[in-house]
């Protein structure tokens, strides 16, 4: 073969959630410590595909990035009848937990991106003892509404175009434009209502405020990273938040908006690679 | 913007920035609507009609109507025109969840067309040129 063929392989695996069997595609690289990638509202695993491209990291790391049931390649259950979408703190939890336990991983990372970064603080909160590290970007307890999230999903707006635009006021202004347009891409991408309804875990369902101080970083360490240009979870929630925790590793990273990863892979990964780098040295607790 | 240019003097080149990028025009090809955009002291009532701004007149217009109003302050759109714009300012609904700008009214032909009032009110930043 003479095409250039990137590391990661894709493969689905056999989920059982809220006692319903789910086909849930993941993709994987590299070998070590396991660390689950977790994407934010409305898109889908592919938004890690630099990191899981990343022949350092994979040195040390079994990188994992899976899609969410309804999300990129995963579909919805078998049992679906239609009815609205709707992502609960409880379902998020076990969705996590049992994808781990499908693939039989041993106390794995997990780093998690505004949705996915609010899920990782209730993972602190109920389960540290499972994992080895927490990471959370864009993540906090809490954070203000900026919009009626009615306008993601009605028959009179075209819910790729509005869902799209909306989160692309997260993307920093610094980051290259084809990384930003592949991060929208996947808002336009995305079924109807699914954004909506991965956001009444995010607004309605899953407001951490007061738990927060349940965490123990000694059991777990907890690492919170937040773009400068997220105004929808802003540094300053992040910087609440880790206030609140104590041990908490936080940083707020230059020229980077609410989706890192994917919207300027370079320069997160001056960022996350110190992260990755601490918790490849840190003994076993 | 230019730099010695007013709030009012960008607003009302507008138009001739619009029409330096097609494709701008193009993606709001099935927008025609009549809004009220500006600063908080001096709006403008903007026709558009399929893409493209056919008026821009100084309000107030006696019993002239319009659908929707997006205002912030000048120092908002001064820091909004800036080619690289400081964090919290770089986003239109950044403006307004800081409560340097509103919106109000009817605002479904803002959200349909999201994006082109984003890019649309963002032209400025580089003069048109894209």
């Amino acid at each position: 073969m003479t095409g250039r063929i990137e590391p990661m392989v894709g493969r689905y695996v056999h989920v059982e959630i809220a006692g319903t069997t789910h086909r849930i595609y993941f993709e994987e690289a590299g070998t070590g410590i396991p660390l689950v990638c977790l994407h934010t509202a409305g898109s889908d695993g592919r938004q890690w595909r630099h990191l899981l491209a990343d022949e350092e990291f994979a040195k040390d790391f079994r990188i994992i990035a899976f899609d969410l049931p309804w999300h990129g390649k995963s579909n919805p259950p078998a049992d679906w009848d239609g009815t609205e979408y709707q992502l609960t703190t409880a379902r998020y939890t076990e969705t996590i937990r049992a994808f781990c336990a499908a693939l039989d991983l041993d106390r794995p990372v997990v780093m998690g991106c505004s949705i996915g970064g609010r899920i990782v603080l209730n993972l602190a909160i109920d389960h540290a003892a499972e994992f080895r590290a927490l990471i959370g970007l864009e993540a906090a307890d809490f954070q203000a509404p900026w919009y009626d999230t009615g306008w993601l999903n009605r028959p009179d707006v075209h819910g790729g175009e509005v869902c799209a635009a909306l989160v692309s006021g997260l993307v920093a202004p610094q980051s290259p434009p084809e990384t930003r347009m592949e991060t929208l891409w996947a808002y336009k991408q995305g079924g109807p209502g699914v954004f909506k309804g991965d956001l009444y875990f995010y607004r309605v369902d899953g407001d951490l405020r007061g738990r927060t101080k349940a965490i123990d970083t000694s059991v777990c360490p907890l690492y919170l990273l937040t773009g400068e240009y997220d105004f929808s979870c802003s540094p300053e929630d992040t910087l609440r938040t880790a206030a609140g925790i104590p041990g908490t590793a936080v940083v707020v990273m230059e020229k980077l908006g609410h989706f890192p990863m994917s919207e300027n892979p370079e320069q997160f990964r001056r960022y996350i690679a110190p992260v990755l780098q601490a918790i490849k040295q840190q003994k076993a607790i | 913007m230019k730099q010695s240019e007013s709030i009012a003097e960008t607003f009302n080149r507008l138009p001739e920035m619009l029409e330096r990028d097609p494709s701008l025009v193009h993606r709001g090809r099935m927008l025609d609507v009549d809004c009220l955009l500006g600063s908080v002291e001096q709006a403008f009532h903007v026709a558009i009609r399929a893409g493209r701004i056919t008026d821009v007149a100084p309000a107030p217009v006696l019993m002239r109507p319009w659908t929707f109003a997006y205002r912030a302050t000048p120092e908002a759109w001064r820091a909004y025109w800036q080619p690289m714009p400081a964090a919290g300012w770089h986003d239109l609904l950044a403006l307004t969840k800081r409560g340097a700008a509103t919106l109000e009214g009817d605002i479904k032909p803002f959200m349909i067309h999201l994006q082109y009032f984003k890019d649309l009110l963002a032209l400025p930043r580089t003069g048109g040129a894209r």
